[in-house]
């Protein structure tokens, strides 16, 4: 039960202890070596708290911390913040993300005052997809930072103390920072050393977008490794169930950043039960990554299919089952 | 020109042996722009700029350029305006995620940068643009910037020699003086 709690249920600011930028419990248990397991949440379309908690439920059981997404594929959702200030309170682990397509920096640094005065330990600093994908294609897209100036605004509030005009901040955001990288689109060559902007920008956790294609991931955490990154940074390997062979094609058809080898298709269409197919398929994913030095955990993202995270985590053996706190 | 700004990446060495002349020329004008005010030739120069930028790079006149960190592909014209390298939204070829038709600014940057003599100067992270500095001329701004430098080069001597002797410069400001110098002033020293 305490397992769940975090250190910082109630709001009140706190030091993160020695040698760690927020002491979260994803952060603890990176640095302690073992492999982590994040998880996507499917953000309701309500104002009903009863919502978050039963979407974050099913993940709990089996993640060191629940992404709340941001508005992702440009749909509206409710928000990230929101999400993460309800979750943190009751005792989860969050990862707050932030896309740059909705504020500028004005309102970006004043959220993460916000998120990390709620509790909020971990953030995820993206670039988010265009407007047109979304449900309000008309929307403006402001893109006023990139995932990489994002993460140095935030690394600097947290360690120097000031916002990005210089004007102090008397009690800096205590948060480990993250970002995202997507090993299966191109340019793949640059995809590595993109990786290391994003560190020396300031990230510290990667969480990857799907990984469907291992030999590419492999190829890439080969030149990662070259560059020395996976010592300096804590990658986590995206990966989740497909529904069926249909929802495959779609959403490598519909869905930015999605890349979907065919044999990984036929084998779906092949198979008796599509659905139990695609969950043996992201099992096999996540042992085959476990294997590959220098990947620190997985990400799971089942979209709608949140109440299988569990059962795939726990058969495929990467990780143990907590005992479920609170709610 | 879209064709233009391709033949650009391509020719991204080229390009780059241009500009760095172009740049050492600005900066040698430096005190004639200074002289003339660099008030007065704002306008021209970023007309003439926005011209030439316009046609071969699709130039948005953000005024702070780093062409010759992006492979000579201009990142404002990514539609997300990425100063930092690709989204992952990249299609499969290396097409844009918001305009299909259109290959990726940062997929053509990778091309242009491999090519020229400073190739590395892409893995440098940026900082957001300012806004308020649009549709004036980087040109000139890179002019005043490493003139600056330059200045404050030399500067440093005069720093090193005030700190050296910190009551000298309470009690005789003038015996190690740091204050911008009028050119009028040191134009006997340099006769």
């Amino acid at each position: 039960m305490i397992d769940l709690i975090d250190d910082d249920l109630l709001p009140s600011y706190t030091q993160p202890p020695p040698g760690m930028s927020s002491g979260s419990r994803l952060e603890r248990a990176l640095r302690a070596g073992k492999f982590a397991v994040t998880a996507e949440l499917n953000p309701p379309d309500s104002a009903d708290p009863g919502d978050v908690f039963e979407a974050a439920r099913p993940l709990a059981e089996v993640a060191d911390a629940v992404n709340a997404t941001d508005a992702s594929g440009a749909n509206c959702h409710m928000s990230s913040l929101g999400i993460c200030s309800l979750l943190t309170r009751a005792g989860y682990g969050t990862i707050y993300q932030i896309s740059c397509r909705d504020r500028n920096r004005i309102a970006i640094q004043g959220d993460v005052l916000g998120a990390a005065a709620m509790g909020v330990r971990n953030v995820l600093c993206l670039t988010g997809d265009g407007v047109g994908v979304g449900d309000q294609p008309g929307a403006k897209p402001v893109f006023d930072f990139d995932s990489v100036t994002l993460l140095r605004t935030i690394r600097t509030m947290r360690d120097d103390g000031v916002f990005l005009s210089g004007r102090r901040i008397t009690r800096p955001p205590r948060l480990f920072l993250g970002a995202a990288e997507n090993p299966c689109v191109p340019p793949f060559d640059w995809r590595p050393e993109r990786l290391a902007k994003k560190v020396e920008a300031g990230a510290q956790f990667i969480q990857t977008n799907y990984i469907f294609d291992l030999p590419l991931f492999e190829t890439f955490m080969a030149r990662v490794r070259d560059l020395g990154l996976d010592r300096e940074v804590f990658i986590l390997a995206g990966v989740g169930p497909l529904a069926s062979a249909r929802a495959a094609r779609w959403m490598r058809s519909n869905v930015p950043g999605i890349h979907i080898p065919d044999p990984v298709i036929a084998r779906l269409e092949g198979a008796k039960n599509q659905a139990a197919e695609g969950a043996e398929i992201c099992i096999e994913i996540m042992q085959a990554v476990r294997a590959i030095p220098g990947v620190a955990g997985v990400h799971v993202m089942a979209y709608r299919r949140e109440h299988l995270v569990s059962e795939i985590v726990l058969r495929s053996g990467v990780r143990q089952a907590r005992r479920v706190g609170r709610r | 020109m879209y064709r233009l700004r391709l033949f650009a990446t391509r020719h991204a060495r080229v390009f780059e042996w241009m500009y760095v002349r172009l740049e050492r020329a600005l900066v040698a004008l430096d005190p004639v722009f200074a002289r003339i005010g660099y008030n007065r030739i704002e306008r021209p120069v970023a007309l003439v700029e926005r011209g030439l930028k316009g046609l071969m790079f699709d130039c948005r006149m953000c005024g702070q350029c780093v062409l010759s960190s992006t492979g000579m592909s201009c990142p404002m014209n990514c539609p997300k305006e990425l100063r930092n390298g690709p989204c992952g939204g990249v299609r499969p070829g290396g097409f844009c995620e918001v305009k299909p038709e259109m290959r990726c600014v940062w997929v053509l940057a990778w091309d242009g940068a491999a090519r020229m003599r400073e190739a590395q100067r892409i893995s440098e992270v940026l900082p957001p643009v300012d806004r308020r500095l649009k549709g004036s001329s980087a040109w000139l701004r890179v002019a005043r910037e490493k003139a600056e430098g330059l200045r404050a080069t030399r500067e440093a001597d005069r720093l090193a020699m005030a700190e050296a002797f910190p009551g000298a410069r309470e009690s005789e400001p003038a015996s190690a003086p740091l204050a911008q110098e009028p050119a009028r002033a040191v134009e006997g020293a340099e006769r």
